[in-house]
């Protein structure tokens, strides 16, 4: 059995199913991800496991139990805000010494629980600190320490590092993946940055418009994307679709208008005739200035239309005399120079059948 | 730009400009008039009201204690403010206990229809004070329905009938009454601010309704509570229409006294004595709200 199983939920917003049949599944100890696009009823869908919003349909077992008739206060799961959501009035031990005091803890054993779990969050001596004098950081970590003082049975993050600037979320992503690794409490993250996502979990549910297209580990979501919503959300992508043209020996081809036959290793059973698409990460594309000297899976000619400097990669958009575009990525480390190629070179392309990833439809 | 000569001169002036007609105003209509209160609470009454002259014959100068001598040791002045205190401590905690509810309905109502509801608390304002006193002569008067209802109900147990008229309840109703609205709207003004997460928060941190309001909602608001408790004890403290018009002989309030030491009595010494008590009394009082709304104030919530 699951430590948190959510069962067929929904949740309407008058005529907008916010959140659509979702079904999921949390293990304990687990670092799960809901991602996706702001709308995709993710936080809709946290605020139901947190008590703040209660299901239309289905049901959310937390070990077992259906939490339907417990407010928020009586639910064994502590939630951290995107605003931190700390009491202003409050010092950081006032804050941290709040959810042990609603649970009747003991004041002689209140000090060392809130001591402990500072130094969980490696805030030692902010203790008689007020919220209005800490940085962005130091308040996250508080809502942290304070969320996990009273050692809940899951965390609940709502976007927690959305506020933060690039270095410092980098930074406290890395804090969260040990915290979470040393309490051991599983964790339901809320996120619309993907890369956050790829980072931090163990397992990843993309959503879109209220339903759950793929529950997968990071890996999987990104190398085996089951949707064309999941292949293009989830970092860059080229998808090429078109009409299936033959099926055999696991390998698919599809009819690309613009590009020509593209060639995908899968073991889909589809048959001739239907729609079907290959998703191809651009840093699988391996572009060149010689037609290659064998005869690869994939092969196709194109000029750069532009290109993007990015510092440590260069990314390119090849333009097929078809008029198809292909992304292609390139790591600048290779080369002396900082770009490979410029606007109007012809190059070639070509990427292995097994380097796509091959979508139904 | 680089503040040159010219321009320093230019900005001095239009500070002068904005700052100088309500200082003028500060100093003819509240400076100077209470300079000249003061300088009258040590001069000796007039023979036949008003002031003695300043000096005699000799020109040795008329000055003494005698009027504060008298306010501090007859005592039946030091118990008339007590009372007036008194009274209003009262008139500050029912206002309180009833503006709470009242501002937070109004904070928590949808948007579009909170600018209606503070007109309502303010549409008082729009007649004018002495008729609204007088207006509760004939709620309170003993022929309305509602002192009926209080003696029949009285009469069934078999106690004897009563006045809700010329009575400390009269006062303190009225006084609750009229200014309900000042402690309304500072409360109104902080509860509208308070941030939804942090009651969310709070819930699911383990706390039930009651300790949400009365370790987050309630500490968060004092800022707003000290703002609305100044502006009704204050004006309470020192008024006199309502004991006149709705109060009994054992209702007299330090503002009573006042007047009838300047429009009866013509003893301006003393009143003027009584009314620096009063005004020293209510700036201690703002004061010490002012402080204690600036402590609460540390956590970022303003009045």
């Amino acid at each position: 059995m699951a430590l948190l199983e959510i069962q067929g939920v929904t949740r309407r917003f008058g005529d907008f199913a916010a959140v659509d049949d979702v079904s999921l599944a949390v293990e304990s100890g687990e670092f799960f991800t809901l991602l996706g696009p702001s709308g995709c009823g993710k936080t809709t869908l946290l605020r139901m496991i947190a008590g703040f919003d209660l299901p239309d349909e289905g049901r959310i077992l937390l070990n077992g139990e259906d939490l339907a008739d417990r407010p928020p206060e009586l639910r064994p799961v502590r939630t951290v805000f995107q605003s931190y959501a700390l009491f202003p009035h409050m010092t950081v031990e006032g804050n941290v010494a709040f959810p042990l005091q609603m649970a009747h803890v003991a004041a002689n054993e209140r000090a060392s629980r809130i001591a402990a779990a500072l130094e969980d969050v490696r805030l030692t001596g902010f203790g008689k600190r007020y919220p209005h004098e800490l940085s962005g950081g130091q308040k996250q970590r508080v809502a942290l320490a304070r969320a996990l003082v009273t050692h809940p049975t899951m965390l609940l993050l709502d976007e927690p590092l959305a506020a933060l600037d690039a270095k410092l979320r980098e930074e406290l992503q890395i804090e969260l993946i040990n915290l979470q690794k040393e309490v051991g409490i599983a964790f339901v993250y809320v996120t619309h940055d993907q890369t956050e996502a790829l980072a931090l979990s163990h397992r990843i549910a993309v959503m879109n418009r209220g339903r759950v297209e793929q529950v997968d580990e990071p890996s999987k979501i990104y190398g085996f994307p089951r949707t064309k919503f999941v292949a293009d959300f989830i970092g860059q992508c080229n998808l090429f679709s078109g009409s299936v043209s033959s099926n055999a020996r696991n390998v698919v081809t599809i009819d690309v208008q613009g590009l020509g036959p593209v060639r995908v290793t899968s073991s889909s059973s589809i048959a001739p005739g239907a729609e079907g698409t290959v998703a191809l990460r651009p840093e699988k594309v391996r572009i060149m200035r010689e037609a290659p000297t064998d005869s690869p899976d994939n092969h196709y000619r194109g000029s750069v239309a532009d290109l993007l400097y990015m510092g440590d990669v260069t990314v390119y958009r090849v333009a097929t005399p078809g008029g198809a575009r292909v992304e292609a990525l390139l790591a600048n480390s290779q080369s002396g120079r900082a770009k490979f190629f410029e606007v109007g070179d012809a190059v070639e392309m070509t990427w292995p059948v097994d380097a796509g990833h091959f979508i139904e439809g | 730009m680089k503040p040159t000569a010219k321009t320093g001169r230019a900005a001095r002036a239009g500070r002068w400009l904005v700052m100088g007609p309500p200082l003028l105003y500060l100093v003819v209509f509240f400076a100077l008039p209470a300079l000249i209160m003061v300088v009258a609470s040590f001069r000796s009454p007039g023979e036949f009201g008003g002031l003695a002259p300043l000096s005699d014959e000799t020109g040795k100068l008329d000055l003494n204690v005698e009027s504060y001598a008298r306010f501090f040791t007859e005592s039946v002045y030091l118990q008339v403010f007590v009372k007036s205190a008194w009274y209003a401590t009262l008139t500050t905690l029912f206002c309180l206990l009833l503006a709470y509810p009242l501002a937070t309905l109004i904070a928590q109502s949808p948007k579009k229809y909170r600018d209606l509801l503070l007109l309502l608390v303010i549409l008082p304002f729009w007649s004018n004070f002495l008729i609204r006193v007088y207006a509760w002569m004939i709620i309170l008067g003993p022929n309305a329905a509602l002192a009926r209802m209080v003696n029949a109900a009285l009469g069934s147990v078999g106690l004897a009938p009563v006045s809700l008229l010329f009575s400390a309840f009269a006062v303190l109703t009225c006084l609750v009454y009229v200014h309900l609205p000042f402690m309304v709207l500072p409360l109104y003004a902080n509860l509208e601010k308070h941030d939804r997460a942090l009651l969310d928060a709070a819930q699911d941190l383990g706390a039930n309704a009651w300790n949400r309001f009365w370790r987050i909602t309630f500490p968060l608001s004092l800022p707003g509570v000290f703002a609305g408790a100044a502006l009704v004890f204050i004006p309470a403290l020192g008024i006199f229409a309502i004991p006149d018009i709705l109060g009994g002989p054992d209702d007299t309030m330090i503002g009573n006294l006042i007047k009838t030491q300047f429009l009866e009595t013509r003893d301006w010494p003393f009143g003027s004595v009584l009314s620096i008590v009063l005004t020293v009394a209510a700036l201690v009082l703002a004061g010490l709200a002012a402080w204690v709304a600036r402590r609460g104030a540390r956590g970022g919530v303003g009045a």
